[in-house]
């Protein structure tokens, strides 16, 4: 081979490869790409059933259910709407009433079941996502007493 | 006192540092020896420096002088002593204090170490490397002095968070530190050859065993990480594919294709300007770590102080550092002259493919860790999404294949011009292993994920390989078995270091496979004496009690595991709140196997005495970090090879009748 | 041809700084609250124990400009901000109140409060996050600058320190009370 058609052939080999890369970054953000929503976002119907989110609030005071066994329900509040959250497992062990906390999962049947939940990690701390959900429901008066 | 010259050495340094940053830069350009010189001295200097800052920090730690910010924020009186010097760097101001004792220490060892370098070469390196230093300096000295005093003194601290008093973390950050910076050594040789316009074996020779040496620590670091993710997190996962991770994972991808270009450079002459490229990705990847975990970008578990304006800092240190590196580069790469041709099929050709998957991969990590920002940015806010573990594992996992199955086949294949057909014939082993092996885990767990039967494939395909290559190289069978052992023993560490590297892999992915295919998870809520019966083991769960800690007050539950009515062991899981932060944490209790863990969680307790409890087997999960220390191994034994000494002389011929090291 | 291909590193390097810079600007702590230009949400907080005023509630905001700061024992950057919060209260520049948000026990806010100086003219106690969350707070050392007629003005995070009072506060509050709102 002549110089030139090899480094062709090794060029050609890269582009291979990184159109490979695409097509499965591609296909793969499709796929696995979660957004966040807020309480709002659901009340407002932007949010299909059947698709995974991330949902963002604070767990509203006093929801906190652990009656069902290992099956724990509680309430995420944007301060302006609520949704009612279930999870099956260990809860974070910086979960608290009154804290932020992200939840990803789906909506079956109006109640928000999750398979994974965050809880914010230090105390001077709250997750963006959190804090700009909070921002972005508006609606302030209505504390959650 | 000592606060305020831990803080003037650390002016000092600063001062010293861009002197250094300037006369030796000058000194090679117009040829001065005695300018050139001035390096040495300067980075001896800036070392002692920077250790009397960093000792002047971790004596207020040790003594406890809560006079001082920064202690008050991270230690208490009461915390172990382990802790009390980890405590220096487990926090932002310290850990960046760490990252410039580091830079220091190894422009020191260029200075002791290099005397066998072209002065000029070792001038200019040095002067990069103090560049380096000064930005970091300002940021300290500007946005994070760890030294500041406040009055009037506490009467306790605040105690360092709970998640990172744990001796797997007390190392980790120190480990990774040295595999980020040791990168910059590699990136200062390159910016200096892109100066001088040269590069060549003897640069090659010299540049590897840093980056080798880097390479070992990033990857002890990672997998120090990804330990204590698994047993101090509670979640039975060891990587979550957390912003902060895949800022180590970055560089340890790009560093690792460094490694293999170097040896293209020093042996053939050829691919230079690719060489310096990695060089510069692989530290541009590290100052990136840096950035993403300080300026609180992208939230993540481990982003322990995050600051805007520290932010806006490092991302003007960055544009300059790397945008910099990466005009000289566009202006001086093309000058680079290669002599050394070869064909695609060829030890080269191997070793460039492995190169473009690891760039790659590295490339498609930066793309999924960044997304969300992107998004964010052109959504002005609106959109906010997350990119999780099966983005990347669907994308990751079918690039590494490819590239695991070429790892056994590469080193089989001559310089120059490989022949490819008898190198598969040569594996013919190999491929039955790794088919029989398919073939048997395709039975017996029909219907889960393929992923298991490939991981396993090509795990026990590299694994075979390996041992392959290995029994090429010594002549196995082929001579009589004592003049094979002969060779055994005579073999160049440096292939030693290869053989056990690529083998390393092949049992992380091994561990990697059965924790990620067939982990068996199992949630539910135990009174005293209930069993529950997970992979064919029984927990029991035999109660929990309080108790005291030195820092913290603890629940601890007891299992009693059995398998078939034979006691396997117990199990301790605590669920702890450390009592200064008021923090609760989670200790998993684990009993490690080699057919897997058995992992058991306790959770919150009920009115009616019985608790939350989570339980997993990890099938294989130990082989991944025995496979990882095999890796730094490899490295450490590679490392040890006379020839690639640090420090060793010029252009010295390799001994005579020694097998091709790679 | 060629040269592009050695440009091309530092064009893509380019795109990504600037995502990153906007990234750095998008940073939530940069936002300006919702709340600015409305009126303090209704909230009735208790005492902090040991004090003797009635406790601490959005009525008791109206009349005067004043100070809201939220802190806590457990937070560190609060008692940075601490000293200078000490020195408006010993200048009589303006009455700030507080509220002293998640406190592990009852016990803790007071005596952190007796250990570093009490700068506050009313305090409530929030344990359970009710005011935080109704003002939004994100975190804390957070401070709100209420007028006269209780409405919030503006959203402070972080420490306060001699830097923020004498460029943004001092002459927010000077305006404030000089349109005598």
């Amino acid at each position: 081979m002549k110089r030139k058609h090899k480094r062709l052939s090794f060029v050609l080999v890269a582009l291979v490869l990184l159109g490979g890369a695409a097509a499965l970054v591609l296909n793969a953000f499709e796929e696995n790409i979660v957004f966040f929503q807020s309480p709002s976002d659901i009340a407002s119907g932007k949010v299909g059933d059947d698709r995974r989110f991330r949902l963002g609030g604070l767990v509203e005071d006093g929801s906190v259910d652990r009656s069902g066994g290992e099956t724990v329900m509680f309430r995420v509040t944007d301060t302006a709407n609520t949704v009612n959250v279930s999870y099956t497992g260990i809860l974070p062990d910086l979960f608290r009433e009154g804290q932020g906390v992200v939840a990803e999962g789906r909506i079956v049947n109006g109640v928000f079941v999750a398979d994974e939940v965050l809880a914010k990690h230090d105390e001077n701390y709250m997750p963006p996502e959190v804090a700009d959900a909070i921002k972005k429901s508006g609606q302030w008066q209505g504390s959650s007493n | 006192m000592i606060a305020e010259l831990g803080h003037f050495a650390l002016i000092l340094a600063l001062a010293v540092a861009c002197v250094q940053g300037v006369i030796p830069m000058l000194g090679a350009q117009l040829g001065r020896l005695s300018w050139m010189r001035f390096a040495d001295q300067s980075a001896i200097l800036q070392f002692v420096l920077v250790g009397v800052s960093f000792a002047c920090l971790t004596h207020a730690y040790v003594t406890s002088d809560f006079s001082v910010v920064n202690v008050v924020q991270n230690s208490h009186s009461a915390k172990p002593m382990l802790y009390k010097v980890s405590g220096v760097w487990g926090n932002h101001e310290g850990s960046m204090l760490l990252w410039v004792l580091i830079l220091a220490v190894f422009g020191c060892a260029v200075a002791m170490f290099g005397r066998y370098l072209p002065p000029a070469l070792k001038a200019r390196a040095l002067a990069i490397q103090a560049l380096i230093a000064v930005g970091f300096y300002l940021f300290i000295l500007l946005t994070s002095n760890p030294f500041q005093r406040m009055f009037p003194p506490a009467a306790d601290g605040q105690d360092l968070n709970p998640l990172l008093q744990d001796p797997g973390l007390a190392f980790h950050p120190p480990m990774l530190y040295l595999g980020y910076v040791g990168f910059s050594m590699a990136f200062s040789f390159a910016i200096a050859a892109l100066i001088e316009g040269r590069v060549d074996a003897a640069w090659a020779r010299w540049v590897r065993p840093w980056t080798l040496a880097a390479w070992c620590f990033l990857t002890g670091g990672i997998a120090l990480g990804s330990w204590w993710a698994y047993y101090e997190l509670g979640w039975g996962g060891f990587w979550f594919w957390d912003p902060v991770e895949n800022a180590s994972f970055m560089p340890w991808l790009i560093g690792t294709a460094l490694l293999h270009s170097c040896v293209v450079v020093e042996k053939r002459d050829t691919m230079k300007a690719w060489t310096i490229f990695l060089a510069i990705v692989a530290f541009s990847f590290s100052l990136l770590g840096t950035f993403l975990v300080r300026s609180g970008v992208l939230t993540s578990v481990h982003a322990f102080a995050t600051d805007p304006e520290r932010g806006v800092f490092i991302l003007v240190l960055l544009l300059i550092v790397i945008g910099g590196s990466f005009a000289l580069y566009a202006w001086r790469a093309p000058q680079l002259k290669s002599t050394g041709l070869f064909q695609p099929i060829s030890r080269e050709g191997a070793l460039l493919l492995n190169n473009l998957l690891m760039g790659t991969a590295a490339g498609v990590v930066l793309l999924g860790t960044l997304y969300p920002l992107f998004i964010d940015a052109i959504s002005d806010g609106q959109d906010k999404i997350s990119v999780g573990a099966p983005f990347f594992n669907a994308v990751f996992i079918p690039l590494m294949t490819p590239m695991v199955a070429a790892m056994a086949i590469g080193p089989l294949l001559a310089w120059k011009r490989g022949d490819l057909t008898r190198a598969l014939k040569t594996l013919w082993i190999a491929f039955v292993v790794a088919f029989a092996l398919a073939i048997a885990t395709w039975s017996w767990q029909s219907g889960q994920s393929p992923w298991g039967i490939v991981g396993v494939a090509i795990g026990a395909w590299l694994a075979t390989g390996t041992l392959i290559e290995l029994s090429e190289r010594i002549r196995l069978f082929r001579i009589p078995f004592s003049q094979s052992l002969r060779r055994l023993i005579s073999l160049p560490r440096a292939s030693w270091g290869m053989t056990l590297a690529h083998f390393g892999l092949a049992l992380a992915v091994f561990g990697v496979t059965g924790a990620g295919a067939w982990k068996v998870e199992s949630v539910q809520t135990m009174r005293p004496g209930e069993t529950v019966t997970v992979s064919g083991y029984d927990f029991r769960f035999d109660g929990a009690q309080e108790k005291q800690g030195p820092n913290y007050l603890t629940t601890e539950a007891r299992f009693t595991v059995s398998r078939d009515g034979d006691v396997v062991t117990q199990l301790f899981p605590e669920k702890r709140v450390y009592t200064v932060r008021q923090m609760p944490t989670t200790e998993a209790g684990i009993y490690t196997m080699l057919s897997g863990d058995l992992y058991a969680v306790v959770g919150d307790s009920k009115s009616d005495g019985s608790y939350v409890t989570r339980i997993y087997f990890n099938p294989l999960v130990a082989w991944m970090w025995i496979g990882a220390l095999t890796m730094v191994m490899g490295g450490v034994l590679s490392l040890s090879d006379r020839r690639f000494r640090i420090g060793a002389p010029r252009r010295a011929a390799a001994p005579a009748g020694a097998q091709p090291a790679e | 041809m060629n040269r592009l291909f050695y440009i091309l590193p530092l064009l893509a390097f380019l795109v990504i700084g600037g995502y990153l810079a906007i990234g750095l600007t998008l940073d939530p702590q940069k936002l300006p609250s919702m709340l600015e230009g409305e009126p303090v949400p209704a909230f009735a907080l208790e005492a902090l124990k040991g004090r003797d005023d009635k406790g601490f509630a959005n009525t008791d905001l109206k009349g005067e400009v004043s100070l809201v700061n939220v802190f806590g024992s457990w937070c560190v950057a609060c008692r940075v901000e601490h000293p200078f919060l000490m020195k408006i209260k010993e200048n009589g520049w303006v009455p700030i109140h507080g509220i002293d948000w998640r406190e592990p026990n009852r016990e803790a806010g007071p005596g952190w409060l007796k250990r570093h100086g009490d700068p506050y003219t009313l305090v409530g106690d929030d344990p359970k996050s009710k005011a935080a969350i109704a003002f939004g707070v994100t975190g804390a050392p957070e401070t709100f600058v209420v007028d006269k007629q209780g409405t919030i003005r503006y959203k402070h995070v972080g420490p306060i320190d001699e830097k923020v009072w004498t460029e943004t506060l001092k002459p927010l509050i000077d305006h404030l009370r000089g349109q005598g709102g």
